[in-house]
């Protein structure tokens, strides 16, 4: 079987993410390693985002929430073992093999409320109530002055991973990138299956689906859930990237962030918001070493890319193949 | 005599305009019932109605001794209520195949399944190949429906329909925009379907109506002006003056 451009495409992304730790030493050590954990992490949230955009057709303006609370969550936890409070009882930890999966819990339970709420709306009221949960979120946190509100808080040590400690950039990127994997794993799975199914069709033609017998919005409900649960694993693996959490992971610049990404990189295909968060973080870190006002440059550059890539970049990749 | 539908005095209006004035039709159970009437006679509305899309103002609808009227669109779907649209509505960016193995999917239960690829699952393909043979359409099954002609789009609509199994088919025009050959075709499909489903039928096709239906309702500005075997309805001097456009012989 010949391969088509869209496998060496996907082939030569994960050779890519592969190689990162090896090409590192050539090109800034540490700090190479770090951009590429980054642009792995946020290609966590950028996909899930894309579960809800590109296969659901349910433009969510305020994913940077449920990053922000993984973010919290993980933070938080370390901030009342460390000063020895406890926090409803609990004495709070330092195990990521703990605090990321209760960091998914609770970006889900809020995705979860926030869904049921949003998804009886659509079109822009769906994009417009999805911000304002989202903007709700983040004053609550800027109000919250224990945890830093304004300033955010910081994390002593990174968590331990299994009660290891994690301790060099290289460990930490492949736990990243092992996450990224997984969650793009589990999309690839949910959208071949029936439930991907019914969630697309839904996206496309909800009419037609009603007349058939789908009850739209349970299946909606949960993308929505799965989604902000990834989006809070991306969130808890931030902060432990830059072991600092502030209320700006959640604001409408980090959702819009996020927007851009997967339709720059292409919409409902697993590898465009990946390269959609690689592209505008490399961009971004380019642009800002070089002019304060990185953003006079970035914006046209968003715009060409819109322009002459209408199905992003994944889309000129991979040609003009059908699915 | 089991009725299938008892439609019991629908009433819809929007506005001034009365677009259901007390309709009461029973539809016997496996029997094929016509409603015919001029343009804006409110015969879609009274679809709408049956398939839960509209919210009848007043009245009562009776599905199968069951009182549907307040169930939503999906339910009644899974009640066994299939349907038609007359404009049409599918998923453009789907293949022919999987516009009907959505059918098939939506009748064997929750889609809540995560696991297992729809594509590959033979207990979806296989019935929903067997609704596209049926309609014609087997050697488009890969096709996106974008690129499915108007006649293919109006078959792969009933191929979907046939798929769900329903108890009743409600059909919004299933002919029209249909060149003669496809109608023959539906026609002879709707033919094989007498006797073991009940079936609403819309249509402005009057070779089609005589050809399919036991019984025949007449709607006028939202009213029942009669409901009669096709013969009677065919000599009705009203119905002739009031739809079929010709003086009575
Ligand atoms: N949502 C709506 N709002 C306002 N008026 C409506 C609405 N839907 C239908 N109507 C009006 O109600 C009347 C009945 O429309 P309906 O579509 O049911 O007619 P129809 O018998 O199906 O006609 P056709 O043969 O053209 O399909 C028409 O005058 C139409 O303009
Ligand atoms: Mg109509």
């Amino acid at each position: 079987m010949p391969f088509s451009r869209q496998t060496i495409a996907g082939l030569l992304i994960a050779a890519c993410l592969i190689a990162v730790p090896y090409a590192a030493p050539l090109m800034g050590g540490n700090y190479a390693i770090t951009l590429a954990t980054r642009v792995v992490i946020v290609a966590i949230a950028a996909s899930s985002l894309d579960l809800l955009i590109g296969r659901g057709a349910l433009v969510s303006f305020g994913h940077a929430a449920y990053f922000g609370l993984g973010a919290y969550v993980v933070a938080i936890a370390s901030f009342h073992l460390a000063n020895d409070i406890p926090i409803l009882g609990w004495a709070g930890s330092n195990e990521a093999l703990v605090v990321w999966p209760l960091a998914m819990l609770i970006s889900g339970v809020a995705a979860l409320i926030i869904g049921a709420l949003s998804l009886r709306t659509s079109g822009v009221y769906f994009i417009m109530i999805t911000l304002a949960f989202a903007q709700m979120i983040y004053f609550v946190f800027v109000a919250l002055k224990y945890y830093g509100g304004d300033d955010g808080l910081a994390l002593n040590s990174r968590n331990l991973f299994a009660g290891e400690r994690i301790t060099d950039a290289r460990s930490f990127y492949w736990i990243s990138l092992g996450a990224l994997a997984l969650c793009l794993f589990i999309q690839w799975r949910l959208v071949v299956s029936r439930f991907g199914m019914a969630l697309r069709g839904a996206a496309s033609n909800e009419r037609r689906m009603a007349a058939l017998g789908f009850s739209v919005y349970g299946y909606r409900l949960v993308a929505f859930v799965i989604a902000g649960m990834m989006a809070g694993l991306a969130g808890a693996l931030s902060a432990n990237l830059n072991r600092f959490v502030s209320p700006d992971m959640m604001g409408w610049v980090r959702s819009g962030g996020f927007m851009v990404m997967v339709i720059m990189g292409g919409v409902s295909s697993l590898l465009g918001p990946v390269i959609g968060a690689a592209t505008y973080l490399l961009v971004e870190t380019a642009l800002a070493g070089w002019t304060e006002h990185w953003e006079v440059v970035f914006g046209p550059f968003v715009l060409l890319v819109a322009l002459f890539a209408p199905r992003g970049i994944w889309g000129l990749l991979r040609g003009r193949a059908c699915e | 005599m089991s009725a299938a539908l008892i439609l019991d005095g629908v009433t819809k209006s929007f506005g001034a305009l009365r677009a259901s004035d007390n309709v009461n039709i029973a539809i016997e159970a496996n029997h094929c019932h016509a409603v015919i009437g001029p343009n804006g006679a409110g015969k879609s509305t009274l679809i709408g109605q049956i398939t839960g899309e509209i919210r009848p103002d007043a009245g009562r609808i009776r599905f199968f001794d069951q009182d549907i009227t307040d169930w939503t669109t999906p339910r009644r779907a899974l009640a066994g209520l299939g349907r038609s649209f007359q404009i049409t509505q599918l998923c453009a960016d789907f293949s022919a195949l999987d516009n009907v193995a959505l059918a098939v999917q939506a009748r064997q239960g929750h889609s809540y399944r995560f696991l297992r690829a729809a594509h590959s699952d033979e207990r979806l393909r296989g019935p929903a190949m067997a609704a596209l043979e049926r309609v014609g359409l087997a050697e488009r099954a890969g096709t996106r429906v974008d690129a499915l002609s108007h006649g293919e789009r109006r078959q792969l609509e009933l191929a979907a329909a046939l798929a769900s199994e329903p108890r009743m088919l409600v059909l919004d025009e299933p002919m029209a925009g249909m060149g003669p050959q496809e109608s023959e075709r539906m026609i002879e499909i709707l033919q094989s379907l007498r006797g073991k489903v009940t079936i609403l039928l819309v249509e402005h096709d009057m070779d089609a109506v005589f050809a399919l239906a036991d019984r025949i309702s007449v709607l006028v500005n939202g009213a029942v002006l009669t409901t009669a075997d096709p013969a009677a309805v065919r000599a009705d001097p009203a119905v002739r003056a009031a739809y079929l456009g010709a003086p009575a012989p």
